[in-house]
């Protein structure tokens, strides 16, 4: 596996992950992320070089379905739960000026 | 004891109610009282709509008098983890991210119950996101184990299955990605069933690691989990990870089948790190089973050993990229520090999210990153393949496995938190069986000598439910484990 796993970069990930992380999570995060890293490196020994992986225990590939409209979510029902609405919409900040 | 009602079992209830010996109303309010009387110590209910309760009731019992009652689950109190959709309650997944969430449409599982006629029952806590074998992990409160309150009882349907362990409910529905219905139903004395992936739609299911995620029951019998079953099982054109299988009688089979069974038990299942107790009445129970005239058989489950390796690369970074949704925009929590639309993610999430989950999506994410993709998700993949391979060789010989559900007791509230991966390790001998995808049912099988309940898991072959059950109610018959229950 490819890095040792005390060199995390932590901002890296939280910024992947869309995270903000205070200095003391970062530290705590980085520290517990290398412990369980380092745990994970025993798959090392395990001979995968003739296995397929697995996704789903059961294969089911290309379920088909009709393509028929049905009712969805009311409009009150899709809105229900939005932290912010306006006319019938989800209200956020300005994205593009 | 606040009513007579209450430690009965979901099948003893359904002869009473269709004798007219009580109503569905007298048995809601029953189960009302035992919450009222209990739940300040044990904490099983995150929310309870005492007037939605009632009137469902209301309705059980006016299909009662109009000849019209829909089954043996009719007027049943069911209750739910707070992770499974119910139209018009709420849906807190345990976390402060949800915490307003009103669920507007039902899971396929409560829509099963409400057409059986059951009367869904509040909404119990749970591990935030399930993710957690101890419920330690909700934002809102840590639920009792009801056999001694100062432990947990297990994660993460700790509510699920402390709600029907403290007679609250008789019956209940949890979730199962690592082991989250079996530990907590062998913590807590009682039965837990995780079906093969693919029995029960995952649809309003919150999801937190899709391709192990499985919802299941909780029961005092075999016979309940069974009843409890029959109601959610089957395919679901909205989940199309769920199987078209035939769905027998699952109530019907228990009565029909008597063994012997093949048994295996698994070696790798036996090693260090076992307590003796559970060691101790595991044996026994298997010692049951060959007096009974079953072969027992020493089988090998080599891979094992990474079985917690690949679960916890597999699951989190399946939950960071489902746990994505929860950004602030739509339905969730949203930052009021956010200036911009970024922001709103970044902050919304920090606030909304607790430390086991915010652990779980940066491994995920980093597991999942650039460069390292291959190195651990496609190798966990990979042994993923091994593991369920052992368990298919494995049935090459045996109708089932034999094993412990849980290697310790109850643990004490507080003893694991400071260390995640100790915490990860509880799940050893659950965790196989959702990476196979196979059905496991945890049965009380003993206490230890300070009094806390023991569990056997009994691992069965894709989609042989019945059986499976048919092994657990065979064990379940002969002893009394499962009459006995915690003094409140």
């Amino acid at each position: 596996m490819p890095d040792t796993p005390n060199n995390i970069d932590i901002d890296y990930v939280a910024n992947l992950a869309r995270l903000a992380l205070s200095p003391e999570e970062k530290a705590t995060y980085a520290r517990q992320l290398g412990d369980v890293l380092a745990y994970i490196e025993k798959l090392k020994q395990a001979d995968v070089s003739s296995v397929e992986p697995t996704a789903h225990a059961f294969d089911v590939h290309n379920v088909w379905a009709a393509d028929v409209p049905a009712p969805g979510l009311s409009v009150e029902d899709a809105l229900r739960n939005a932290p912010a609405q306006r006319d019938n919409m989800i209200a956020v900040p300005k994205v593009v000026e | 004891m606040s009513s007579a009602l209450a430690f009965q079992t979901a099948a003893q209830l359904s002869d009473q109610l269709a004798a007219r010996q009580v109503s569905a109303v007298e048995l809601a309010q029953a189960c009302l009282a035992q919450v009222r009387a209990t739940d300040g110590r044990i904490n099983a209910f995150l929310s309870l709509d005492e007037a939605d309760i009632l009137a469902q009731a209301r309705e059980s019992d006016a299909r009662r008098a109009a000849g019209q009652t829909r089954g043996p689950l009719d007027g049943v109190p069911v209750g739910l983890k707070d992770v499974i959709a119910v139209r018009n309650q709420p849906l807190t997944c345990g976390s402060r991210m949800l915490e307003k969430f009103v669920s507007p449409y039902d899971a396929t599982a409560a829509l099963g119950l409400k057409r059986a006629g059951a009367v869904l029952f509040g909404r119990l806590n749970m591990d935030e996101f399930a993710m957690g074998s101890s419920t330690e992990n909700s934002a809102f409160k840590t639920t009792s184990n009801p056999w001694d309150t100062s432990r947990i009882p297990g994660g993460s349907s700790g509510g699920s299955a402390a709600a029907v362990a403290a007679g609250q409910v008789p019956v209940s529905l949890g979730s199962d990605t690592g082991g989250s219905i079996r530990q907590p139903a062998s913590l807590c004395g009682i039965v837990g069933l995780k079906p093969t992936y693919g029995l029960i739609s995952r649809y309003g299911l919150v999801a937190y690691a899709s391709s192990l995620d499985q919802i299941g029951p909780f029961g005092h019998t075999v016979e309940d989990v069974a009843m409890t079953l029959q109601a959610i099982a089957g395919h679901d054109e909205k989940d199309s990870t769920s199987f078209r299988t035939e769905i027998p009688d699952y109530r019907a089979e228990l009565k029909k089948r008597r063994g012997p069974w093949k048994l295996g038990v698994p070696k790798e299942y036996f090693g260090e790190g076992l307590a003796p107790e559970v060691r101790a009445a595991v044996e026994q129970a298997i010692a049951w089973y060959r007096a009974q005239g079953c072969e027992i058989r020493e089988v090998s489950l080599p891979h094992t050993e990474y079985a917690i390796a690949v679960y916890y690369i597999i699951a989190t970074a399946e939950a960071s990229s489902n746990l994505a949704r929860y950004d602030g925009i739509r339905y969730t929590h949203r930052s009021p520090k956010s200036t911009d639309a970024i922001d709103i993610y970044h902050h919304s999430r920090a606030e909304g999210f607790g430390p086991e989950v915010k652990r779980r999506i940066i491994l995920g994410t980093y597991v999942l990153s650039s460069g390292y993709y291959d190195a651990y998700y496609g190798r966990a993949q990979k042994v993923r393949t091994l593991i369920r391979q052992d368990f298919l060789n494995a049935f090459r010989e045996v109708d089932a496995l034999l094993t412990p559900t849980s290697p310790t007791v109850a643990f004490k509230k507080g003893e694991k938190t400071a260390n995640p991966l100790e915490m990860y390790l509880a799940d050893i001998f659950t965790i196989s069986l959702n990476l196979a995808g196979l059905p496991g049912v945890s049965v009380p099988c003993g206490f230890s000598p300070e009094g806390l309940p023991i569990g056997l898991q009994i691992v069965g072959q894709p989609f042989k439910e019945a059986e499976l059950l048919s092994i657990a109610h065979a064990f379940e018959r002969a002893h009394d484990f499962h009459t006995k229950h915690p003094q409140l």
